[in-house]
Parts: structure tokens; C-alpha cells; sequence
């Protein structure tokens, strides 16, 4: 009734054009980096590039590929992503599906269950981890990016909520067919927990591309660091002591720093419209309880 | 099957906890953990007694309390509004755009407003342009650097803090709006008499359980994009631990001041829950 009134449909029109403009400003900054990356590097110094390239030119990808640091800390950071959530993946469901059951099925369920929740709410914090690292022998190994963070809590409870909510007469019923725990959860609870799966594998994949910091205080070599870390070093930190003269030429035009942002930020945003339609209702059932 | 799990959880977490022994002892690499001297309370009452101290606890406080209330306002204005637009392909559209920066980093977000923040940037270019004012200089001048982290932690954030109020949206029963319909309500009177009433619930939860928070301020965002130059303004308790800690070697010092951090969170974050438990019925597990 209301939406057919003449101040509803003024609102209405002002309120899409309101939220559209919002949305876009979401994704003009990144838009407008591509642009420059695209451009030719007298006019993006200048500061001449605003909505479309001037010049057009793929150079600066060109350059960013012929350098050599950029491509190994991009496999780095390939293979910790994909190492990285694989093992998490398979600790992480495990631990939740044991943590799903009841305390009848699972005697030592709520004692483990705090065990872990307790880390969430306290730690040593940054020296005492670093130096368990340093007396491990992890230093400067794609161990010490992948081990530390393996298990993690909120994603261990999205996971525990999620399979709960799995009806028991599927289990039931396996359990009749002599299906043993492991048969269980991987023919039943997987197949069934993609939404909240894909959720977590979203987070645990974006985590893992985007963490930095580990980079900066475990890897020494320039090859071994993970890509964020490299990105953080020349253009946040702007510290270039860690590369050869030759690549930090290039490093400082504008055009160039424009492409690897927009590099390092591709795959996520490569990945991310396909898992999104997950995460709603991943996120929701998981989180929120009856 | 909790096995693996409890073993990595005991290598990384338990035993890193036993490290924050460290705090009242001076600890020294070459001694080690068992040989260096114990000092009891010295590093912690250093830390009451230094004005830096106090300031980076302060400018902790004031950036995680301003965006614990600009991430409540303004996603639940912002999922009001969402929740009035009528064509579904348009919504969604919406919905992804505004989620796509909760993803990226700080690192790829600080390159880019390194960017256009500079005085040269596209920012001030327009700014200039439309205004005629002098270039600001965002994240170089003290006040303008704490506009900017909670601006751009705003715009980070506000699309992807609305998917909790847009799911307690979804979950508001049709027939109440209908009942309103027939008794002649407007859309005005509905939202405020239904939906909005709705949301306060989740509202109040997101409200608790942030008060464990408030001496998170956000160290990948204030570590990415601060310099010495704002140091007085922008400094809080994590970057302090990084700088203090790691880079010169204070490893008895930092240990304290993570403490001390640790200690007030999970004492906020128990009440938190406690609160978030008796007055929503809200628990994690």
C-alpha cells in the first residue's frame, strides 16, 4: 500500500540513488588505482589520471612481472594460501565435528571446548610467541606463516554451530549401516556443510593472502617473503634495504606501486564473488543460535 | 579427532602463556628463560609512571570507542535503508560492493590511500578544485590522522557489519507489517514501531560484546598508515608493544605492557558476555 504514496516513491527513488552512490564509493578508490596502473607514468606523477587511463600502456604490469622479487614472493604466498587452508581445513572440521556432539557421545567435550576458548580470550601476545618461534628452528620457513595461526577458535565454533544443525537421523541412519565417526563426517556432515565451509575456507584463504605481519618479523630473506609482506615493506614502509638497486628503480614510479596494489588485491577479488553468496547464510546459521 | 587441533593448540597458544613470566624478570636472549633475573613489578611500575604511557592508552581508547560507535550507528542506518530497496537485482548488487573492502587488506588499502591522501592526491586534487582550500595533509598532521583512520575504518567496515542486522531483517515476521498495513500505518510508523524495535535486540549484543574491544584499536591499520611525524596522536598500546618489544630489544617490558593489555581485555570480555548472556540471551556456543 504504502510504496504506491507519492512521498514513499520520492524517498525511494533518493534512497536507490542515495545507496548507489554509496556502494560505487566502495569501489572507486580501487577503480581509480587501476586507472592509473593503466597509464603512462608522466601523466599518473603528475597526477593527471582520475577516472580513465591517459596514455594507455600495460608497462607497468610488464615491469612488475620482469621483477624477480615480486614473483617469488608471489609464489610464497600462493603456496601458504594453499597449504595453509588445506591443513587448516582438515584440523578445523575435525576438531568441530568432535566438539559438535554431545557430551554423552563426547565425555571430555566441554573441557576441550574451553581449552580452545580460552585462547581465544587470552595469550601470551607478540615476544613469547616470537621466541617460541626463534627456539623451534621455524625461523625464516613457510612453517612459521602456516603453523602458529592453523587452528582457529571462531572458525572452529562457525563449524561446530553449522554441523549441529545437521539433522541426526542422517548419522543415525549411517551409523545403522555400520559407518564408523570418520565414515560419518566425510560422507554425511561435508557434503552437507558447503555454505559454511565455503564461509570458513573464504576466511581462512583471504587471512592467509593478506597477513603481513608474520612476514615481518619470522622471514629475513627477501625470496621467502609472503607477498604482503613485500607489498608492505616498499610502499608502506618504504624501506627498500631488502632489494637490489636495479628493482628499486622501478619500484618508486607511481604506476608501478599502482599495479602490484591492484596484483596483490586480484585474487581476492577474483574469488570473492563466488564464495559471497555463501557467507550469509554460513555466517548467520553459524553464529546466531535459537 | 580433536587430537590434532589440541596439540597445535597447546605448541602455539599454551605455551607462549608461560612466556608472560617474562614480565617480571629482565629478560635477557643469552640467559634465557630460566637464568634471567627476576625484578617482580619493575616493568609495570615503569609503565604507570610514564607519560607515554598514559597517552597511548588514551589515544587506544579513543579510536577503538569512536569506532565502536561509528560501526553500530552507521550500518544500522545503513541496513535500514538497504531493507527499503525494493528491486532485488539492485540489492544485491549493493550488498556486494559494500562487502568487497571488509576483504582486502590493510596493507592493499593503506597503498592506495597513501595514494590519493597525498597532497598531490586525488582527494585533495578535488578538494582544492571544488573548495579552493589549501591541500590537507591526511596522514601527516595530528587531527587529520585520527579523522582518517576512523573514516577509513568506517568505509572498511560499515557494509560488512550490516549483514548481522540484515539477517535479524530477514528473521522480523511478515504479518506484523501486514497487521500494520490494515490498521494504516505508513512505512514511517512501521519502521519505527516494528523494524526498528526489531534490530534493538542484535543492536545491544554488537554493543556488549564490543566493550572487550576497547583496547583493540586495530594494529594492522594504525601500523600501515602512521609515521613518526603523528606518533603524540596516533600511537596505541599494539604498535607501542611491535616498536618497544621487537625493534629495540625490550622483550621484559613489552611482555608487561601485553599483559596488562591482555589482562583488562579478558576481565571486559568475561563482563561482556556476562551482560550480553542476561540481557539477550545471547552465547557463543
Amino acid at each position: 500500500m504504502y510504496h504506491k504514496t507519492m512521498p514513499y516513491r520520492i524517498f525511494s527513488i533518493f534512497n536507490n540513488v542515495l545507496l548507489t552512490l554509496l556502494s560505487l564509493l566502495c569501489l572507486l578508490p580501487l577503480y581509480h588505482l587501476l586507472m592509473v596502473s593503466l597509464s603512462a607514468s608522466a601523466p599518473a606523477n603528475a597526477g593527471l589520471v582520475t577516472f580513465w587511463p591517459i596514455g594507455f600502456t600495460l608497462e607497468a604490469y610488464a615491469k612488475t612481472f620482469a621483477n624477480t622479487n615480486f614473483l617469488s614472493s608471489l609464489w610464497v604466498s600462493v603456496e601458504r594460501t594453499v597449504l595453509g587452508t588445506g591443513l587448516a581445513l582438515i584440523v578445523n572440521t575435525l576438531a568441530a565435528y568432535a566438539l559438535s556432539k554431545e557430551t554423552r557421545v563426547f565425555r571430555a567435550r566441554n573441557i576441550y571446548l574451553w581449552y580452545f576458548v580460552i585462547t581465544m580470550l587470552f595469550s601470551g601476545g607478540l615476544i613469547p610467541g616470537y621466541i617460541l618461534i626463534l627456539k623451534l628452528g621455524l625461523m625464516n620457513t613457510l612453517l612459521a606463516l602456516i603453523l602458529p595461526g592453523l587452528v582457529a577458535v571462531f572458525n572452529i565454533i562457525l563449524l561446530l554451530n553449522f554441523f549441529r544443525t545437521v539433522p541426526k537421523d542422517l548419522e543415525e541412519a549411517a551409523f545403522i549401516d555400520g559407518a564408523g565417526h570418520f565414515k560419518t563426517f566425510i560422507k554425511i556432515y561435508l557434503p552437507v556443510s558447503v555454505p559454511v565451509i565455503a564461509t570458513v575456507s573464504l576466511f581462512m584463504m583471504v587471512g592467509h593472502w593478506n597477513a603481513y605481519f608474520d612476514g615481518i618479523i619470522y622471514i629475513r630473506d627477501a625470496e621467502k617473503l609472503p607477498l604482503a609482506t613485500f607489498m608492505q615493506t616498499i610502499i608502506v614502509q618504504a624501506d627498500m634495504s631488502k632489494l637490489d638497486p636495479e628493482a628499486v628503480k622501478n619500484l618508486s614510479q607511481r604506476t608501478i606501486r599502482a599495479s602490484q596494489i591492484f596484483i596483490s588485491a586480484l585474487p581476492i577479488l577474483l574469488v570473492y564473488p563466488f564464495l559471497q553468496r555463501y557467507f550469509v547464510t554460513g555466517i548467520v546459521v553459524g553464529a546466531v543460535k535459537e | 579427532m580433536v587430537l590434532p587441533a589440541a596439540i597445535m593448540v597447546f605448541i602455539f597458544s599454551y605455551i607462549p602463556m608461560s612466556g608472560i613470566l617474562m614480565a617480571f624478570q629482565d629478560y635477557k636472549p643469552a640467559l634465557g628463560f630460566f637464568n634471567s633475573e627476576w625484578v617482580g613489578l619493575k616493568h609495570f611500575r615503569y609503565m604507570w609512571e610514564n607519560d607515554y604511557f598514559l597517552q597511548i592508552t588514551w589515544n587506544t581508547l579513543f579510536f577503538a570507542c569512536t569506532k565502536i560507535v561509528m560501526n553500530l550507528i552507521i550500518p544500522f542506518i545503513f541496513a535500514l535503508l538497504l531493507n527499503e530497496v525494493r528491486k532485488m537485482a539492485l540489492k544485491r548488487t549493493i550488498q556486494t560492493l559494500v562487502y568487497l573492502p571488509h576483504f582486502l587488506s590493510w596493507v592493499t588499502l593503506s597503498g592506495i590511500l597513501i595514494d590519493i591522501l597525498a597532497q598531490t592526491g586525488i582527494v585533495n586534487q578535488f578538494l582544492v578544485s571544488v573548495f579552493g582550500i589549501k591541500p590537507i595533509f591526511f596522514l601527516g598532521d595530528g587531527s587529520w590522522f585520527r579523522f582518517t583512520i576512523i573514516a577509513s575504518d568506517v568505509w572498511k567496515e560499515f557494509g560488512f557489519n550490516t549483514i548481522i542486522f540484515l539477517a535479524a531483517l530477514s528473521g522480523i515476521n511478515p504479518a506484523l507489517y501486514e497487521a500494520a498495513e490494515v490498521d494504516g500505518a505508513g512505512r514511517w510508523k512501521q519502521t519505527m514501531y516494528i523494524t526498528i524495535p526489531a534490530l534493538i535486540p542484535i543492536g545491544i549484543v554488537i554493543a556488549t560484546l564490543a566493550l572487550g574491544n576497547v583496547l583493540n584499536a586495530n594494529f594492522d591499520q594504525i601500523f600501515n598508515l602512521y609515521s613518526p611525524l603523528i606518533y603524540q596522536q596516533g600511537d596505541i598500546i599494539d604498535t607501542f608493544v611491535y616498536r618497544e618489544g621487537l625493534l629495540s630489544g625490550q622483550f621484559s617490558f613489552a611482555t608487561a605492557v601485553n599483559l596488562f593489555k591482555s589482562v583488562i581485555s579478558l576481565i571486559l570480555i568475561v563482563i561482556s558476555y556476562r551482560l550480553a548472556y542476561r540481557f539477550a540471551g545471547y552465547r557463543i556456543f
